[in-house]
């Protein structure tokens, strides 16, 4: 029996949240007295895994994968964990982890809980906290196959570090089978934080009276190292891309700290942004109902309070 | 061209969420529900193409006899015909059991599942249908364009939009993009008469199993009064989630 995560990279560089399916697996891990086992795919330097407990490196490394594709890269966890014997795999809830996970369960027969925001409250059965509708609940799951997969909420456990000293690394090959569905390319910003990876979103609503005001947000978002995101309305007006569109049919966010500059606060809008830790509104009407779901709130003029607010940050981070 | 559109029925968007029977199920006493509004992007796109392909759109659902209003829906919206596999789902991985299951049968070129439902939030049907039945898979899907055999779509990325073609049968997580709210189309009273003649064929479950089971549903903590701070003083907003929320 071992536990395995599927450890995350981009342009070489280890995601956050490997390091947290790292420190919630090393949890597991120690719970169960199983070993740790990371898959990386193309990744060459693989050592920060040890700081955070990582028993067993296995890296896949093959040009075949140079190219994510749901159905290689599921058929290489897949490959991986049956091969190691494994009983749990835990993956993030980044798109590409949320795309291959049903895959990886119906290859390996396996129970799947996706949105997991806790650790397991027990492990025979495997019984699992997760967030549903939409974050205006949570349940308590019970996986029953003898393999199972857990899709862990990103930033819901934090990341812990615990130095191993003896962390193994080995190489795999993992047969790609064919597949007619190919990626003709990929149009992506560079250099801007997402929405999913940020530690911070800054989100503007209606209350910006149009998209020609966004360099407000913009520019709070730049000073705090943000994502930008915003409300259904302003997606549906084509203010901005639905990309950044957070709620329930859009984003989850799930931030340290997630600020709304005029965002009223619909219900569908408070569901998504509901697992960010701490929530700041700006909005000059006092009766939005975002006033009742936040931990910090100006009741003021956007075009005010926000020049004002990247100003004193800006002070602030500088000194 | 045959279409299949999974249907998810699920409380409005706006409803108040509660649990009955020691917390262990979903209160669905004064709940309005509606086609989950994932699937109804899906659906509305599936629409587009019986109108330029001649497609043949059957909608289907895994549910008991309460979610028929909403297949009806459908079948006023436009497609042509629906399904009811009769059961009451125990988790995703049955539902998706299921469908792959009355896909062996019906063989369609394009399977559509919004990308996840808003109730359960499992974002897990469309890719085990694909799973199950070997086809390709596109989920937050935002574009999608089938010509002949072949079809190109656009996936939503974290930070972007990859582009990808591939060969029909394909399953599609279907989501905002692949068309737009102002698309969706509200029936009118020749629809709502139209898809009371439709068929609607109700047919027995096999033999799937679930692999999960829900034990209990809680409701988040509530939450402390926000601390409101006055527009001319930004310093302590600054100094409170610093020293307070230790978020900056």
């Amino acid at each position: 029996m071992s536990i395995v995560i599927y450890a995350e990279t981009e342009n070489g560089k280890f995601k956050k949240t490997a390091f947290e399916l790292a420190s919630y697996g090393r949890a597991i891990a120690d719970q169960s007295g199983t070993p740790l086992l990371a898959v990386t795919i193309n990744q060459d330097d693989t050592e920060e895994l040890a700081r955070y407990g990582v028993d067993k490196v296995i890296k896949v490394n093959d040009v075949a994968f140079e190219e994510f594709t749901a159905q290689s890269y599921a058929e290489v966890v897949s490959t991986i964990a049956k091969e190691n014997n494994a009983n749990i795999i835990v993956l993030s809830s980044s798109a590409n982890a949320k795309y291959i996970a049903p895959l990886v369960a119906v290859s390996l027969s396996a129970g799947y809980a996706s949105n997991v925001v806790a650790l397991p409250d027990s492990l025979a059965p495997l019984t699992l906290k997760r967030s549903c509708f939409t974050n205006k609940a949570f349940n308590t799951t019970s996986l029953v196959s003898g393999v199972n997969i857990i899709g862990l909420s990103n930033n819901s456990y934090g990341i812990k570090e615990h130095p191993s000293s003896a962390m193994e690394t080995t190489n795999s090959s993992v047969s790609l089978s064919t597949s007619s569905l190919k990626v003709e390319n990929i149009d992506k910003v560079v250099g801007k934080v997402t929405i999913a990876d940020a530690d911070v979103v800054v989100s503007g609503g209606r209350g910006l009276k149009g998209p020609e005001n966004w360099y407000l947000i913009e520019d709070l978002a730049e000073t705090l190292g943000a994502a930008t995101a915003c409300s259904k309305p302003v997606s549906d007006m084509g203010w901005r891309p639905h990309s950044e569109h957070v709620g329930q049919t859009g984003k989850p966010v799930a931030s340290n700290l997630y600020i709304a500059i005029g965002v009223s606060g619909a219900i569908q809008h408070l569901a998504g942004i509901n697992s960010s830790k701490v929530k700041v509104v700006v909005n000059i009407d006092p009766e939005a109902p975002f006033f009742k779901a936040a931990d910090y709130g100006i009741v003021g003029d956007a075009f005010e309070v926000v020049p004002q607010l990247i100003e004193k940050l800006r002070a602030f981070k500088s000194s | 061209m045959k279409i299949l559109v999974c249907i998810s029925h699920v409380p409005d968007t706006t409803s108040k969420i509660n649990f009955v029977n020691d917390e262990s199920a979903f209160d669905t006493n004064g709940v309005q529900f509606i086609i989950n509004p994932n699937d109804e992007f899906g659906l509305t796109r599936a629409i587009w193409m019986q109108q330029k392909h001649q497609a043949e759109v059957t909608v289907l659902t895994v549910g008991d006899i309460n979610c028929e209003p909403t297949l009806r829906k459908c079948l006023a919206i436009g497609a042509n015909k629906a399904f009811r596999i009769d059961m009451q789902p125990t988790d995703g991985f049955q539902v998706a059991q299921e469908i792959a299951a009355h896909c062996k049968k019906e063989s369609y070129d394009l399977i559509i599942a919004g990308r996840e439902s808003i109730d359960y939030n499992g974002a897990m049907v469309p890719g085990m249908i694909a799973g199950l039945l070997n086809y390709n898979f596109v989920t937050n899907c935002t574009s999608l364009e089938v010509e002949g055999n072949h079809a190109t779509a656009s996936r939503e990325i974290d930070g972007g939009i990859e582009n990808v073609s591939c060969e029909l049968p394909l399953v599609i997580g279907a989501q905002k993009g692949l068309v737009e709210e102002k698309d969706l189309i509200i029936p009118n009273m020749r629809g709502i008469m139209q898809a009371r003649q439709k068929p609607l064929e109700v047919i027995p479950a096999t033999d799937s199993v679930a692999k999960s089971s829900i034990l209990k549903f809680e409701k988040p903590a509530p939450k402390g009064a926000v601390k409101l701070i006055d527009a001319d003083n930004i310093d302590l907003l600054i100094d409170l989630l610093h020293n307070e929320a230790k978020v900056i």
